[in-house]
């Protein structure tokens, strides 16, 4: 087990909100397909809200900070946040699409010792890519930022989501990444907006193109670890399904607390309590934090219960957050081939496409 | 002995954690834990104070070790941590502006 590891299993035991995830504005230049977020700006917190949450934050013991958006460079001041971040010493990501990166930013972004820059690309290819972002011109400038930013020295990781019109562009990416000399990370799911509309799933990747992904470890990471059902450890109905709310938890850019940027349960707001408050005491943290295994409805029993990477927003989402989430079920089930207890339950069972090329034995 | 003078770098990122330190380097990547005579000194490295000092007061004076034995294990945890940046040592007195904020 690495340290960073130890670290957060031993913030898990102690309750420390070890990482957090900060997004400073919601509005951005890219209007993806895909994006979860309303772009429109509802009152963000100023460079004081933010410098305070993180004062807090820092004495709340978080080591880990992601700082997204959004477009972090939509912001202004988002390196005097970032500034003042690494001043209280925190180890800072950060997410952008790198369009508003020029050769001053990359530098600074290096000076300031930022952990990793994150930047999405969804395509090798401009048109492709460019038609995902509405904005023309993005994948040039987004894969300028990233030279600029390994040539000051910045580790760079390319982030890229399986949707329908990018099926066919995922090993592009990849090579770009390697060409390029950074880490690449797919997302294959594509999730609803945080306000609950669905009309985001339009362009999930089918299931085909998921099976796919998840098979071709170098794309998934280990995402894909377990194509084969593991045995239901003895002790699985114990486990906690997911960290979201026990060592990590979501800002956003109006101060509302969140367990996971994927699991929009209002948890408080930072503007009108103490964040330390809202992590203790907050009836919904607290309620998230009851959960185990053993209490999933459906899912306790479901024989991908030890592999599944199911995602409790995605079921809250979906209405229960000790329930399902089936798009995690289609996940599991692109993995291994074995439908998730859900699906059986449900009747929903996908069959995978019939192979082009099939081989009968004759009968004598 | 010429006096030594050492300073947290402010390429690293670290935070106290169950009462220890952990420190990850921006250079590498490395990580490490401080346990609490480690980070004793490594919150004393202001740049400014004699590393001789800093081991007398924050080590000998809390702990019952002679100083020459002190000195050895100090020496070694200093270079370690230079290799990977996270304290800067040096003959003369370090500028502030190299050295970071201390970590809650």
């Amino acid at each position: 087990m690495s340290l960073v590891s130890e670290m957060t299993d031993r913030a898990l035991e102690l309750g420390i909100p070890i990482s957090v995830h900060l997004d400073v504005t919601y509005r951005c230049n890219e209007r993806c397909v895909h994006c979860y977020l309303d772009h429109d700006d509802h009152g963000e917190m100023t460079f004081a809200d933010i410098k305070n949450v993180l004062n807090q934050l820092a004495d709340a013991g978080t080591f880990l900070l992601a700082l997204s958006g959004g477009e972090v460079f939509m912001r202004r001041d988002f390196f005097q946040i970032v500034e003042y971040a690494r001043q209280l010493l925190f180890s800072v990501k950060v997410k952008t699409n790198g369009v508003m990166i020029r050769d001053a930013e990359a530098r600074r972004l290096a000076e300031l010792a930022v952990e990793n820059v994150q930047i999405s690309i969804y395509s090798h290819r401009a048109e492709v890519h460019d038609a995902i972002t509405k904005l023309p011109g993005s994948l040039k400038r987004s894969l300028q930022a990233i030279r600029l930013l390994k040539a000051h020295g910045v580790r760079v990781t390319i982030a890229n989501v399986l949707m329908t019109s990018n099926l066919f562009d995922d090993s592009g990416v990849l090579q770009l990444a390697k060409d390029l000399g950074v880490s690449y990370t797919l997302d294959p799911m594509v999730t609803p907006k945080m306000d609950g509309d669905t009309s985001t799933l339009a362009v999930r990747a089918p299931f085909w193109a998921l099976q796919k992904a998840l098979h071709n470890r170098e794309l998934s990471g280990s995402i894909g670890d377990s194509c084969e059902t593991a045995p239901i450890a003895a002790d699985a109905g114990e486990d906690i399904p997911c960290s979201a709310g026990h060592n990590s938890c979501y800002i956003s850019p109006y101060g509302d607390v969140f367990p996971c940027v994927q699991f929009p349960l209002p948890s408080g707001n930072v503007r009108r309590e103490r964040f330390l408050d809202i992590w203790n005491n907050s009836r919904q943290l607290k309620d998230v934090r009851t959960i185990r295994n053993k209490h999933l409805s459906t899912c306790g029993s479901c024989s991908h219960v030890s592999t599944c990477s199911r995602c409790p927003g995605l079921a809250y989402m979906e209405g229960d957050m000790r329930g399902p989430s089936t798009a995690d079920c289609q996940q599991s089930f692109a993995r291994t081939g074995v439908p998730s207890a859900n699906m059986i339950k449900r009747g929903r069972v996908t069959n995978p496409p019939p192979r082009l090329v099939q081989i009968t034995a004759a009968s004598a | 002995m010429p006096d030594k003078y050492i300073a947290r770098s402010s390429a690293i990122a670290a935070r106290m954690l169950g009462g220890e330190m952990m420190i990850m380097s921006a250079v590498d990547s490395t990580f490490f834990t401080l346990n609490e005579t480690a980070t004793l000194i490594w919150q004393a490295a202001d740049g400014t104070t004699p590393l001789a000092k800093i081991i007398a007061e924050k080590v000998c004076s809390e702990y019952d070790i002679d100083l020459q034995t002190a000195a050895a294990d100090v020496e070694h945890f200093v270079e370690e941590l230079s290799k990977h940046g996270i304290l800067i040592a040096s003959d003369t007195p370090i500028p502030q502006k190299t050295a970071s904020g201390a970590a809650r």
